[in-house]
């Protein structure tokens, strides 16, 4: 199979979808020329300026006519140059966006996407870094996709195109460069489905988004020392197929979430919780949790290392969930 | 500039201010009797009445086409009333009802009837205005001449949401109105305290936007200056702003007292005077027997409402959990 970047899987799947559905629109800061991160290159050219619009700095503006525009039957994409800046969006994405079909009783439904760029590693300090899935996977009414690959970027955001709810699609901007095997044409990857992205007996890995890499680096160190680890990838967390992972804690007897985002009612705060319910009886050790220290992401490489999660934080978690010496 | 309209009714027949008082009274008796009702405790919740603003309501959905859309805020009932959503639904959401239009979910603050084109009435303050930019970018793009109005007090032209969209719809030349209900008070707090201009209609400019005040008291005042706004959006030349200097007879939520704690007895007296339907009133000439045909007519309508929401079953458990995702 062909192997391209993320950036180029999501382009494609953007061109794929708009190409099929005259009702999709994108709408964002600097789409046209792509200018920041480049997903929506040559878009603008191929679908003209009325499907693809350069917007104002304006987050609540945007988000809320994404709501509209999806209100009166087109199906917008509105692009948030940074996860950070979606707190100024949080009235329409989380009051209007995620209730409006379930408070007007039906009537209507809001299929719009909310594209956004998050996390850190790119040294661009507290309000440039943030991995925010866990706020909105706690909200009925809103999809979370997190994809960790290209092939998974690709089938996701054709899929959440679709999707007659609003869907937040979250690209961890280190993934942007990866590159990979991705299919030509059609190809959908089902919400509320988890990827067994490695097989194994010893311990389960859950990772999120681009932890998803530290999961199968650390699981390439575990393997050296005999020890097998299974390695998840829940890819939405909103449906979350809480099913998958308990299985597979069912049969290794322990796990280690790794998420970005911070601890403390983190992704892996919910994760953890809901597979001890499904699998209590086959635990052998508390479920660990490795997620971003509980302070502001530190723009300062080396510090920024520090807070964040990464393979050797992993490795240390995954061999204290097995009780191995470090 | 922000100018004064001068009324022009000449394109008005005399059986189509007969409407338009109908229809104010409509929803001054509709009002009345959901403030009984609240009294009474059968309607639970908030309730917002917009007694003494009717011709804000009615002016304004009077120069709409059905197929035209409104968006509206908490204090919904008269504009859900004139944009022709069903009585006897309402009055079923208001009594918390299954056959209520939002199916016992909304309650008062969120009204909607999108087969009647009203997109809902929305509580949170001033989020209205980003959704109706978005209908009106649909509109432009579905190029059928839909015109978005929505309709929002001088409390909410201080959120930032008014100014963002504001600007997006002047920037594409979206097909919205503005329509603001300048009744003088948000909550408790006096708009000569709370905005630095006299006249909010004067921050059209800042979006190269016309903006005019009008008297909200004078159906015709508003629907001569909303007639003008539309056809002004109906041909492509964007979004208008228009002030409605008006007045709420009631308190700002039911419960609370007319006059006191932040406005005199003397003051409301003063915009009693000037009662919207006392103004129609004296224009048709309207004698006593022509007076009382239109009530007759206008409470046995909602005496039929409320029998309608009585008779209906209240709302299941299993439908609570219905209507999250489409």
């Amino acid at each position: 199979m062909r192997e391209i970047t993320f950036v180029e899987a999501l382009n494609e799947a953007l061109h794929e979808e708009m190409e099929r559905d005259e009702k999709v629109l994108v709408l964002g800061e600097d789409v046209e020329l792509a200018y920041v991160f480049g997903v929506t290159k040559g878009l603008a050219p191929r679908f003209g300026k009325e499907r693809v619009r350069d917007t104002p700095i304006s987050e609540l503006g945007i988000v809320g006519a994404g709501v509209g525009a999806a209100m009166a039957g087109y199906r917008p994409i509105v692009e948030i140059m940074f996860m950070d800046f979606i707190m100024l969006a949080m009235d329409p994405l989380v009051n209007q966006a995620a209730k409006l079909r379930y408070m007007l009783g039906g009537q209507i439904s809001v299929p719009m996407v909310v594209r956004t760029p998050g996390g850190g590693g790119v040294q661009y300090g507290p309000t440039h870094s943030q991995c925010l899935e866990a706020w909105f996977m706690q909200m009925p009414g809103i999809k979370v996709a997190v994809p960790s690959d290209p092939a998974d970027g690709k089938g996701l955001l054709k899929t959440a195109i679709r999707d007659d709810n609003p869907v937040l699609f979250v690209e961890h901007k280190m993934l942007y460069k990866l590159k990979g095997p991705v299919p030509e044409g059609e190809h959908l990857v089902p919400f509320g489905q988890a990827a067994i992205k490695r097989e194994g007996t010893d311990i389960t890995l859950i990772g999120v988004g681009y932890q998803m890499a530290n999961c199968l680096r650390a699981a390439d160190e575990l393997a050296k020392e005999g020890i097998s680890a299974e390695v998840i990838d829940p890819r939405t967390l909103a449906p979350l197929d809480t099913a998958t992972m308990a299985r597979s804690l069912r049969k290794t007897g322990r796990c280690v979430v790794v998420e970005e985002g911070h601890l403390r009612s983190g992704v892996g705060s919910e994760i953890s919780a809901a597979i001890q319910e499904e699998a209590f009886d086959y635990l052998d050790a508390p479920i660990g949790r490795v997620a971003a220290l509980g302070v502001p992401i530190p723009f300062e490489p080396r510090l920024e290392d520090f807070v964040l999660p990464n393979v050797g934080k992993v490795i240390e978690a995954a061999k204290k969930t097995l009780g191995v010496a470090a | 500039m922000a100018t004064k309209a001068k009324p022009k009714a000449k394109s008005l027949a005399e059986k189509d201010l007969h409407q338009m008082y109908r229809d104010m009274l409509r929803i001054r008796r509709f009002e009345e009797k959901t403030d009984e009702l609240f009294m009474a405790g059968r309607i639970k919740g908030a309730v917002h009445v917009s007694i003494g603003q009717e011709a804000c309501s009615v002016g304004v959905c009077a120069a709409l086409r059905p197929d035209d859309a409104i968006l509206t805020t908490h204090r919904g009932h008269g504009h859900s009333i004139a944009k022709g959503t069903r009585l006897n639904e309402m009055m079923a959401e208001l009594l918390g009802k299954a056959t209520g239009l939002c199916r016992a979910r909304g309650g008062s603050m969120h009204i909607a009837d999108v087969s009647k084109g009203h997109y809902g009435a929305h509580s949170i303050v001033g989020a209205n205005m980003p959704m109706a930019a978005g209908m009106g970018l649909a509109f432009q793009m579905e190029g059928k001449g839909r015109v978005a109005v929505v309709f929002f007090g001088d409390g909410a032209a201080n959120q930032g949401s008014f100014h963002e969209s504001m600007n997006l719809c002047a920037i594409w030349k979206l097909p919205v109105v503005f329509f603001c209900e300048n009744n003088h008070y948000a909550v408790s707090f006096h708009v000569n305290r709370s905005t630095a201009v006299k006249d909010i209609s004067l921050r059209a400019q800042g979006y190269n936007a016309p903006g005019v005040t009008v008297d909200g008291m004078d159906v015709l005042a508003v629907y001569e200056a909303t007639a003008e706004a539309v056809r002004r959006a109906r041909r492509g030349e964007g979004p208008s702003l228009i002030e409605a200097k008006t007045y709420r007879f009631f308190g700002h939520s039911r419960g609370d007292p007319q006059f006191g704690p932040y406005r005199t007895k003397e003051e409301v007296e003063q915009w009693r005077k000037r009662d919207p339907l006392l103004l129609v009133e004296k224009t048709l000439k309207m004698n006593e027997a022509e007076k009382k045909a239109h009530l007759a007519a206008v409470d046995k309508e909602i005496a039929e409402a409320l029998e309608f929401a009585e008779k209906s079953p209240l709302a299941t458990f299993e439908s609570a959990l219905e209507d999250v995702f489409a």
